[in-house]
C-alpha cells in the first residue's frame, strides 16, 4: 500500500518536472521534416502538418466523389431506364452501411495491430477510440489520425460499390446489403490488412517482417481485383438477366455514363496521389502517371474500336479511361512516366479484349463488365507494377523495411513480379471462395433474386417505390 | 377532303412545313413515331454487346385539306421530303367523310 502511495508520488513528481524545451536545432529539424513528410523528432510530435492534412482531407473528399456520384452515374447510365435509381440506390446503401461496419470494427481490423497478426489488425481502434486529430505515426507523421481513418474509409466504400457492376438489375436490394456487410469482413478487412497495416503479410515497403514482399500502391489487389473477381462470382451464381442475349439491353443513357467517367477520373486523383499520405514528391509522380496512363488507354481503347468495328465510341473512351485508372493505381506511386504509358495501352487491350471476346465466349453475363474492367484490370496491374517498379520515383522501395525483408533487393535486381503473383493468387483465392461461401449463405437465408415480374417491370419501381424518369 | 397521312424522315419537318403553307394548307398535326420499311434499322455496339435497332425515328404529320388543294399539298410533301436516299419516307391519302369546327360548329371544308 504505501510502496504504491509512494509510486503515484514519485510519478507525479516526474510529471511537474517540466520536459526540457527543445533545442532550436531540433526545431529545426522538426519543420524540415514536415517538408520532407518524415519523422519529426521531439519537436512537434502529435502535431498535424497542415498541407499534408490539408491534401489527405481533399484527397478524401475525391475519393467520396468517385462513388457518389461518380461510380453511381457511370454504371447508373449503362442500365436501362427501369432500373437507373436502383443501382443509384446500391451505390448510397453500400456508403451507409460500410461507413458504420468503419467505425465500429473495420478500421481497427485492418490498420490496428493490436493482434500482432500478418491477417488482420487489432482490436484497439474498435469504434475509433483513441482516434484523433493527432497523427497515428505507424502510417503518417503529419496526416491526422481521423483524417486518415476517414480517407482509407472511402476505399472501403468504393471497393463493394463496385461489385455493383457485374450483378446490376437483377438482385434484390437486401440481399446486396446482407451480402456486402459480410464480404466486407470475410475479404475486404483482411486484405487490406494485408497489404496495408503495418503488420501485414504482404506489405513489402513498410512492414520489415512481411512474408510476401509484394507492393500496392493504391489499390490493385485489395480494391479492383477483389471486388472484380467477387463480381465474376457473384454474376454466376446468380445467373444471366431475363432475356439476356435475347432483349437489347442498351445503356439508357451514354451522357450520363460519361458525366460519372469524368468524376471517377478526377476523384481518382484522390485515390492515387492520396495514396502517397502526404503532399510530397510521390504523391506529385503518382499524379502524373495516373494522368497518363488513363489518357493513353482511353485514347487507345477509342482507337481499337475505331480501326476493328468502324467506330469509336463514347462507352470505348470511357472503358479506356477507367480501364487505364483501374491499372495505375497499384503502380502509380511506384512507376515513371515511361512505364504509365505502357501501362495506358495495356490497360486498353487487354481489358478490351475481356470485354468482348472473353465475355462472348463465355457467355456470363457481367451486366456492366466489372469483372472484364477490374478484375483483369487489377490483376496485369498487380503483375505488371512487378516488372516496372523503380526506387528512382520512390526510395521507400529500398527503405530500411524493404531492406529487411527483402524487397529492396528485388526492386534493384528483378524478381518483384514473383512475388507479384503470390499476392494475386491470394486476392484470387480469398475473393473466390469467399464469395461462393456468402452468396450461397445470402441465397439460403434471404434469396438473392427479385421475382420474375419484379425484374420485367424494374427494380425501381418495386424495390424503391420511386422512377428515374417521370414522364 | 382528304387525309394526307406522311411519314417522313425528322429533319425534313421543317421544310415540309413551309411547302405546305406556301400551299396554303393552314394547320397540321406531328408525331414523333418510329418504324422501319425498306431502310430497315442499324447496329449498335456497346462494348462487347451488339444490337439491332429496327425502329428508327419517323415523324408523322396529318393534315385534313379540300379535294381541290390536295393533289398540290401531296406534290409539296414529296418535294420537300425528298432526299432520293433509301428512308425517305411514304405518303397516305385517305378519303374523308366529315370535318367539324368545334369552336364554330363549322362543317365541311370550311372546318378545314
Amino acid at each position: 500500500m504505501f510502496a504504491c502511495l509512494a509510486c503515484v508520488c514519485s510519478l507525479t513528481a516526474v510529471a511537474q518536472t517540466p520536459p526540457a524545451a527543445p533545442t532550436t536545432d531540433e526545431r529545426l529539424a522538426a519543420l524540415e521534416a514536415y517538408i520532407n513528410n518524415g519523422d519529426p523528432g521531439k519537436s512537434l510530435t502529435g502535431v498535424a502538418g497542415p498541407g499534408h492534412n490539408a491534401w489527405m482531407m481533399t484527397s478524401t473528399a475525391l475519393v467520396l466523389f468517385m462513388t457518389l456520384p461518380g461510380l453511381a452515374l457511370f454504371y447508373g447510365g449503362l442500365v436501362r431506364r427501369k432500373n437507373v435509381l436502383s443501382v443509384l440506390a446500391q451505390c448510397l446503401g453500400i456508403t451507409g452501411v460500410v461507413a458504420v461496419l468503419w467505425w465500429a470494427f473495420g478500421y481497427s481490423l485492418v490498420f490496428g495491430k493490436s493482434f500482432n497478426s500478418p491477417y488482420f489488425g487489432g482490436s484497439e481502434y474498435f469504434f475509433l477510440k483513441g482516434v484523433t486529430s493527432a497523427p497515428n505515426t505507424d502510417y503518417a507523421y503529419w496526416v491526422s489520425h481521423n483524417v486518415f481513418a476517414m480517407y482509407q474509409m472511402m476505399f472501403a466504400i468504393i471497393t463493394p460499390a463496385l461489385i455493383v457492376g457485374a450483378i446490376a438489375e437483377r438482385m434484390k436490394f437486401t440481399s446486396i446489403i446482407a451480402f456486402v456487410t459480410v464480404w466486407m469482413f470475410v475479404v475486404y478487412f483482411p486484405l487490406a490488412h494485408m497489404v496495408w497495416g503495418s503488420t501485414g503479410l504482404m506489405n513489402g515497403v513498410w512492414n520489415g517482417d512481411a512474408k510476401i514482399t509484394a507492393i500496392d500502391f493504391a489499390g490493385g489487389t485489395v480494391v479492383h481485383m477483389s471486388s472484380g473477381w467477387s463480381a465474376l462470382i457473384l454474376c454466376l451464381i446468380l445467373g444471366p438477366r431475363i432475356g439476356f442475349g435475347r432483349e437489347k439491353m442498351a445503356p439508357h443513357s451514354m451522357v450520363l455514363c460519361m458525366v460519372g467517367t469524368g468524376m471517377l477520373w478526377v476523384g481518382w486523383y484522390g485515390f492515387n496521389a492520396g495514396s502517397a499520405v502526404g503532399a510530397d514528391g510521390i504523391a506529385a509522380n503518382a499524379f502524373t502517371t495516373t494522368t497518363l496512363a488513363t489518357a493513353v488507354a482511353a485514347l487507345t481503347w477509342g482507337a481499337i474500336e475505331r480501326i476493328f468495328r468502324g467506330h469509336a465510341s463514347i462507352l470505348g473512351f470511357c472503358s479506356g479511361a477507367v480501364a487505364g485508372l483501374v491499372v495505375i493505381t497499384p503502380a502509380c506511386g511506384f512507376v515513371d512516366s515511361t512505364g504509365a504509358v505502357i501501362i495506358g495501352v495495356l490497360a486498353a487491350v487487354v481489358p478490351y479484349l475481356a470485354c468482348t471476346k472473353l465475355k462472348a465466349k463465355f457467355g456470363y453475363d457481367d451486366a456492366l463488365d466489372t469483372f472484364g474492367v477490374h478484375a483483369v484490370g487489377g490483376t496485369i496491374g498487380a503483375l505488371t507494377t512487378g516488372f516496372l517498379a523503380t526506387a528512382s520515383v520512390n526510395a521507400n522501395l529500398t527503405g530500411a523495411p524493404a531492406v529487411k525483408n527483402g524487397l529492396a533487393k528485388l526492386v534493384t535486381s528483378g524478381g518483384l513480379w514473383l512475388a507479384q503473383l503470390k499476392a494475386i493468387a491470394i486476392t484470387l483465392v480469398l475473393a473466390i471462395v469467399a464469395t461462393v461461401i456468402i452468396a450461397y449463405l445470402v441465397k439460403a437465408v434471404i434469396g438473392l433474386r427479385p421475382t420474375e415480374e419484379v425484374e420485367r417491370q424494374g427494380l425501381d419501381i418495386n424495390e424503391h417505390g420511386e422512377e428515374g424518369y417521370v414522364t | 377532303m382528304k387525309l394526307i397521312i406522311a411519314i417522313i424522315k425528322p429533319f425534313k419537318l421543317e421544310e415540309v412545313k413551309d411547302a405546305l403553307a406556301a400551299v396554303g394548307v393552314e394547320g397540321m398535326t406531328v408525331t414523333e413515331v418510329k418504324g422501319f420499311g425498306r431502310q430497315k434499322g442499324h447496329t449498335e455496339i456497346y462494348r462487347g454487346s451488339e444490337y439491332t435497332v429496327d425502329f428508327l425515328p419517323k415523324v408523322k404529320i396529318e393534315i385534313v385539306v379540300p379535294d381541290e388543294v390536295a393533289g398540290k399539298a401531296i406534290e409539296a410533301i414529296s418535294k420537300a421530303a425528298k432526299t432520293g436516299k433509301i428512308g425517305d419516307g411514304k405518303v397516305f391519302v385517305v378519303p374523308i367523310e366529315e370535318a367539324i369546327r368545334i369552336r364554330t360548329e363549322e362543317r365541311g371544308d370550311a372546318a378545314v
